[in-house]
């Protein structure tokens, strides 16, 4: 007889450890990656400074009209939707601001409402077309990206350049960062700044995770886009839901194309081509799942960064064309979307993926556990 | 029990009046936008129907929306089985275009980018081409059914890619083939009056149309494409069919790519097939097929082609430029869709029935008001 009394190791119910979460495990691998690349450029490539602060902060600067896209879409993956509109959003925001500021002459304060309400008009549309007459998001948003890219070139078909003095100061403007600063070679200070675009797309990104973690709305959008049924049985309004998301992504486009502008002042008919794409793989990277109902605004700002370390890191591999980046982030979201894969494989608790996945569960959900079992330690026995 | 309508209980039974009957037709919804373009056309162009010979080669309105046509139904064929099978899209035919020139462009031009002589067999450079187009089908086809990633996010992978990887195949050029023969798969054969795309794409619909009623392809793809998981318990291999069926989609975009190049004599990465892939799904719907799948009918998809380069061809006959064309494309996509959603139609029904029932009350209210008019007269 084989009797297991009560209290012994065999009887303890099967380990009792906080399961870690696809979320977790995929934000853990994002961040993971974006560091190793780091250091890893850092170490290879001594010349190009990526040990300064100033480096650092720059890969944020020259990408926060993609991180508020990126952002939109989060909330909209999150929500089993997609919304390939954006970037062309962002080209006909930057067209109109370059319109109104140079041809027709108005204040640079009028651009901000201009630029939020095109975006806010988008959303309500198409969230409008996608929650309540339930056509397929993509060719709604498809619609919308022909539709905006068209109006480009009916408002202006040519280039046209921002020489507005207020716009021009809000565009050069830096926030220096105190404190963080490396000396250069001739002694002068290299002090780390942010633009005024990459404070709000930090604002921006605080609000959304306070959003996502804490209001009604934010645990919402997890819902629909688990499951949608046992959401609507929940008693979540499940298409009043998919349309504010739809909106929120159109005003984050909306505001995503006034900081575009803020970066390149100009209006061009050629720009925001593309940024759909970059905005998409980046939320990927960043541990969105497509299928909807997993992925943190977090994780979206590193994979944000990731594509812009990448963008920097190509030319200095002595590639020069500019074809390379684009290969590499395919590759990189290729990567990705089949670990994705993997991970619903993985649900199914059965075949190879299940139980490697498992096994590297249990790994890294026993790594807190242990640096937890050296603290509590410390705790439970204060100095004798 | 005298009451029982039999035909309201058996609905294969239900007698339809004849109005109903062409307008509930799938292929009613493409005919009739064909027709409103043409009788636009008709009233706009009047030499519309003209068709002539010159260089020995039909020329006019109508031959020239068929030639101008003739990739996006070769695309918009792979693409309606796509759909079909998956529910979702090929966003990656454009670029898969772009390899498969590139591909035949190096074969047949080595290192230099201009040159009159072949380096390779003609044949040989198009079978390439074509392998080429299959091996991206084959990547699409691999992650879509083996990975259950969705397609359309499967086929971004080598969207955002693959015009790229095409730029890296021609090393950065664009390729220019001088030699007479490579213009007659996509501008003419020399003593054939007609030109050589038209004759291709029939070609291919005709390929297609055959694969399907021939073998029992079309009927799997269908049976996939309405339940997945049912096929796979009826027993059929559900994962080959949606890989045969991208593989199929590579290769009909790749023989657009090739017959693109061929019609301009250069192979340019980054113009060849922009933005098509947009236009085949808008012809697919237009066609009056399902979005999300299961039942798909090639001639609706052919028709939606033809409207598609029709509505096209039109718009530039009326001075509006390349760029602005996508609003007009924008706003008749949502307009078809929206017109064709269920929610939508039923919204229509029950706004119907509605009326019918106010009918009586207006009529009433409407008499009363006129009664009383009367009598104030009379009065008065």
């Amino acid at each position: 007889m084989n009797i297991k009394l009560p209290f012994t190791k065999n009887a303890l119910p099967p380990v009792t450890r906080k399961r870690i979460s696809n979320t977790g495990i995929l934000l853990i691998i994002t961040v993971t990656l974006f560091f190793t690349l780091y250091i890893a450029s850092t170490i290879l490539f001594k010349s190009s400074n990526f040990a300064k602060y100033s480096v650092f902060f720059n890969l944020l600067n020259n990408k926060a009209h993609i991180l508020l896209l990126a952002l939109g879409l989060t909330v909209v993956l999150i929500t089993g939707s997609i919304d390939i509109s954006v970037g062309s959003v962002t080209g006909l925001v930057s067209m109109v601001i370059a319109t109104m500021l140079t041809q027709k002459g108005f204040d640079a304060i009028w651009t901000i409402p201009v630029s939020l309400a095109i975006g806010i008009a988008f959303g309500v549309v198409q969230g409008f077309l996608v929650a309540y007459m339930e056509i397929q998001p993509f060719i709604v948003t498809l619609s919308g990206l022909f539709f905006a890219r068209g109006m480009i070139s009916v408002i202006n078909p040519v280039s046209v350049p921002i020489t507005d003095k207020t716009f021009m100061s809000w565009s050069g403007a830096k926030v220096y960062i105190p404190f963080l600063f490396n000396e250069r070679k001739n002694g002068t200070l290299d002090i780390a700044y942010l633009t005024p675009a990459a404070i709000v797309a930090i604002l921006v990104l605080i609000l959304l995770i306070i959003a996502m973690k804490k209001t009604k709305f934010g645990r919402a959008l997890y819902a629909v886009g688990g499951n949608p049924q046992s959401a609507l049985l929940m008693g979540v309004n499940v298409r009043r839901t998919k349309f504010q998301a739809h909106v929120l992504c159109g005003l984050l486009a909306g505001i995503g194309g006034f900081l575009f502008t803020l970066f390149a002042p100009s209006g061009n008919p050629g720009n925001g081509v593309g940024y759909e794409i970059d905005a998409i793989s980046s939320s990927v990277i960043g541990g969105v799942m497509l299928s909807g109902g997993v992925g943190l605004p977090v994780g979206t700002l590193f994979g944000v960064l990731i594509n812009s370390l990448i963008e920097r890191v190509v030319p200095l591999l002595g590639i020069t064309e500019a074809s390379w980046p684009r290969i590499i982030t395919s590759a990189f979201l290729f990567v990705f979307i089949v670990l994705q894969s993997i991970f619903i494989g993985a649900g199914n608790k059965k075949g190879v993926s299940a139980i490697l996945m498992q096994k590297i569960k249990a790994r890294i959900s026993a790594f807190p556990k242990r640096f937890k079992r050296i603290f509590q330690r410390k705790k439970t026995y204060p100095d004798k | 029990m005298n009451k029982i309508n039999r035909g309201t209980e058996f609905p294969g039974t239900t007698h339809k009046s004849i109005p109903r009957k062409i307008f509930g037709h799938k292929l009613a919804i493409p005919l009739l936008v064909l027709m409103a373009v043409v009788v636009q056309n008709i009233i706009t162009t009047p030499n519309f129907f003209d068709i002539s010979i010159t260089n020995g080669l039909l020329s006019g309105y109508i031959p020239n929306i068929l030639d101008e046509a003739a990739e996006l139904i070769i695309i918009t064929l792979g693409m309606t089985l796509v759909i079909a099978v998956s529910g979702g899209v090929d966003l990656s035919v454009g670029p898969t275009m772009a390899i498969a020139a590139s591909f035949c462009g190096l074969l047949l031009n080595g290192s230099e980018y201009r040159t009159d002589v072949f380096q390779n067999p003609y044949i040989l450079a198009i079978f390439i081409g074509l392998l080429g187009g299959a091996l991206c089908g084959a990547f699409n086809g691999i992650m879509v059914s083996y990975l259950k990633i969705q397609p359309m996010i499967a086929t971004l992978i080598l969207f955002t890619a693959g015009r790229s990887i095409a730029k890296q195949i021609t090393h950065g050029q664009t390729i220019y083939i001088m030699n007479p023969v490579y213009k007659w798969l996509g501008v003419q054969i020399p003593g054939v009056p007609v030109r050589t795309t038209i004759i291709v794409s029939m070609v291919f619909v005709l390929l297609v149309v055959l694969l399907i009623k021939l073998t029992s392809l079309g009927l799997f793809v269908q049976s996939v494409g309405i339940n997945n998981s049912a096929a796979r318990l009826v027993g059929l291999n559900s994962r080959v069919v949606k890989f045969m069926v991208f593989v199929i989609c590579g290769v009909l975009a790749g023989a657009a790519g090739l017959v693109g190049s061929s019609s301009v004599g250069s192979v340019n990465s980054g113009e060849l097939g922009m933005s098509i892939e947009m236009d085949a799904i808008l012809a697919v719907a237009l066609g009056g097929n399902s979005l999300s799948g299961g039942k798909f009918s090639i001639a609706g998809s052919v028709i939606g082609a033809y409207t598609i380069q029709a509505i096209t061809t039109t718009l530039y006959a009326m001075n509006v430029r390349a760029d602005q064309l996508n609003v007009f494309k924008a706003v008749i996509i949502v307009v078809i869709i929206v017109a064709s959603s269920e929610i939508f139609k039923e919204r229509i029904k029950k706004l119907f029935i509605r009326l019918k029932q106010l009918l009586p009350k207006i009529r009433s209210t409407l008499g009363n008001i006129a009664q009383k008019m009367l009598r104030r007269r009379g009065v008065q």
